[in-house]
């Protein structure tokens, strides 16, 4: 069963990302982003995350791509003209790297044999919330200073000097 | 049946695989901006395979950490692209090339 | 497991019921409500007391010709009225509508009418899926191919988010007493103590403020009212796909009331529900809850017809000025009233 579902949610995960790389018009490449993260959320919660489950679509879907999605909106994102590059090198390099990652990636999983699992350990929220108050802290400081930066630094880059 | 740890990271390998064509072979502003995102969703996925496999939850508070790191950036960048897009009236990456060489 | 499964299906489809039959009985109660608030009787005429007047109008909308405007953005366009009725109906999984963690029905324990009881993470499922209604409008807006569409659906977007935030902190206050996300945590909390209304009243006015703001009722309606910018995002929409986005507005509502009964206002306890348990307990407890989600539905409706409409840039300045200081301040309170043992 949790084979049949993860199955599912990968494939249509890559074929929506392949869509939302691919396709000419921006709103149609942020919605097929959209299922793309739910799959990822079904995925975290096959994988025993259930607070990264729920905060992937808070965080992703519900305010991450809406600010995309007012993005393309606001600036009635033309469709870039034949959105090919200009320089031969950058195509070649486009399509040979990701296939170099995924030869790579491939050789490597194929070649290796794994310890058995651990235990699984749930992740409830308050397993997490133990962790970044403990060990933690001191990351979780610092992302709440790069938090107000970006936030700072967002607004002043779009105030209209008057 | 469980599903084995190669599966989920083949699945990572494959979107962040996805992503990084994405941004290589766009021109739009933005679709590269989604690009970097799907290479980051990627980046978690294995994170949380692993964490899974370890058996605690460091993993997972890396991917909080990511998360949260992917938003700010998102913001950022979607602001600079705003801040282009009323100069020059187009988020045609290749247009940027005063400073080039 | 295959007892377990139908326990869960009959849950859901009692409860989705319920949902469903509350939306005739909503238009009914806000056309008499409103109807006596301005001194004039209401509709009356179609059954006793004007009781069939939803289902009559139910029936208009389904024969109104289905116009799809000849410019729009045709896939979008059927999408948005789904994407709302999705939120709209997905949302009401976590929220424990009676008690019931002693019942067992064909040897399955009930675990509380709940549907999903053993949901670790509660009310982040909630607030992560109401954070989605945001994309049923700003596709409306976008697919019609109207500027004042647009414009209707990003200001309704804007003012949706904008009041996410100090929910979302008002919300965290009562999960900081209660020391869990899940809503059946908190609600037998507030049934040893004090119900959160007391101890968290600030919180409790500005999750009330926001939950206005998030429905899009008045006074916070200002993005879709009938007088105001051609009403808003589903001005190009009739007939079915209209009435799609009209019952969503009436589930969010609901839901709405329903959260905040769960959270501030006790859930589906009552005073001395300590001393009964089992299946009395259950129909007590859901005829408590019941009671209490018609009285904060009642007050919608008071409001909507007693107060003006804000404008717009005063309702942003509430949000983000007022509303995000308070709930933050009511955290703090919160925090230092649990480290202190007062809560």
């Amino acid at each position: 069963m949790e084979m049949i579902v993860f199955y599912a949610a990968a494939v249509l995960a890559v074929i929506s990302a392949g869509v939302a790389v691919a396709h000419r018009n921006p709103v149609v490449n942020v919605l097929s982003l959209i299922v793309t993260f739910f799959c990822v959320a079904v995925t975290f919660a096959l994988l025993g995350a259930s607070f990264l489950a729920g905060a992937q679509i808070l965080v992703y879907a519900g305010a991450i791509l809406v600010l995309f999605l007012f993005v393309v909106m606001l600036l009635n994102a033309p469709t870039v003209e034949g959105d090919a590059n200009e320089r031969p090198v950058q195509r070649v390099g486009g399509v040979l790297l990701p296939l170099a990652l995924l030869a790579g990636a491939a050789a490597v999983l194929l070649a290796v044999t794994l310890a058995p699992a651990a235990a699984p350990v749930e992740g409830t929220p308050h397993a997490l919330g133990r962790l970044l108050v403990g060990p933690q802290l001191f990351a979780f400081e610092l992302v709440s200073v790069l938090l107000l930066a970006a936030l700072v630094g967002a607004m002043i880059l779009v105030k209209r000097k008057s | 049946m469980t599903v084995p740890l190669t599966h989920y990271l083949a699945l990572a390998s494959v979107l962040f695989a996805v992503g990084a064509a994405g941004v290589l072979l766009r021109r739009n502003g933005i679709s590269i901006l989604l690009g970097v995102e799907i290479m980051l969703n990627a980046v978690n996925v294995a994170l949380v395979a692993f964490a899974r496999q370890h058996g605690n939850l460091d993993g997972q508070v890396l991917v909080f950490f990511v998360m949260a790191v992917a938003a700010a950036e998102v913001a950022v960048g979607l602001a600079l692209l705003v801040a282009i897009f009323r100069r020059h009236q187009s988020i045609d990456v290749d247009r940027l090339n005063v400073m080039r060489w | 497991m295959w007892a377990e499964l139908a326990v869960t299906a009959a849950k859901l489809l009692l409860i989705a019921v319920g949902l469903l039959t509350a939306i005739p009985v909503m238009v009914w109660v806000e056309r008499r409500g409103a109807a006596f608030i301005q001194d004039r009787l209401g509709p009356n005429r179609v059954g006793p007391l004007g009781l069939v007047q939803p289902i009559v109008d139910a029936v208009k909308l389904f024969f109104k010709e289905d116009v799809t405007p000849a410019a729009v953005t045709k896939g979008l366009y059927f999408l948005a009225p789904m994407v709302a009725m999705f939120v709209a109906l997905a949302t009401f999984i976590v929220i424990p509508f009676g008690a019931g963690a002693d019942v067992t029905v064909f040897g399955v324990p009930l675990k509380g009418l709940q549907v999903a009881p053993d949901l670790e993470i509660g009310v982040l499922y909630l607030l992560a899926l109401g954070s989605l209604s945001v994309y049923g409008m700003v596709l409306a807006g976008w697919s019609s191919n109207n500027k004042y569409s647009l414009l209707g659906a990003l200001r309704s977007s804007a003012q949706l988010i904008s009041y996410e935030l100090p929910m979302t902190v008002a919300v965290l206050g009562v999960l900081l007493a209660a020391g869990s996300l899940r809503l059946d945590v908190v609600v037998s909390q507030q049934g040893d103590r004090l119900w959160n209304v007391v101890p968290q009243f600030v919180g409790f006015i500005v999750f009330t403020v926001a939950a206005f703001a998030e429905t899009n009722r008045l006074p916070f309606d200002l993005a879709e009212a009938e007088t105001e910018l051609v009403a808003g995002y589903h001005v190009e929409y009739s007939s079915m796909k209209f009435a799609a986005f009209f019952m969503s507005e009436y589930m969010n509502m609901v839901t709405v009331s329903a959260l905040l009964v769960t959270l501030y206002l006790g859930g589906w306890t009552f005073p001395g529900h300590r001393a009964l348990s089992g299946w009395p307990l259950l129909l007590l407890s859901v005829v408590a809850m019941l009671v209490k989600i018609a009285l904060v539905l009642w007050t919608f409706v008071w409001v909507r017809w007693s107060l003006p409409r804000f404008r717009y840039d005063q309702l942003m300045r509430l949000g983000w000025k007022a509303l995000l200081p308070l709930a933050a301040l009511n955290l703090v309170w919160v925090s230092v009233g649990v480290a202190k043992g007062w809560l």
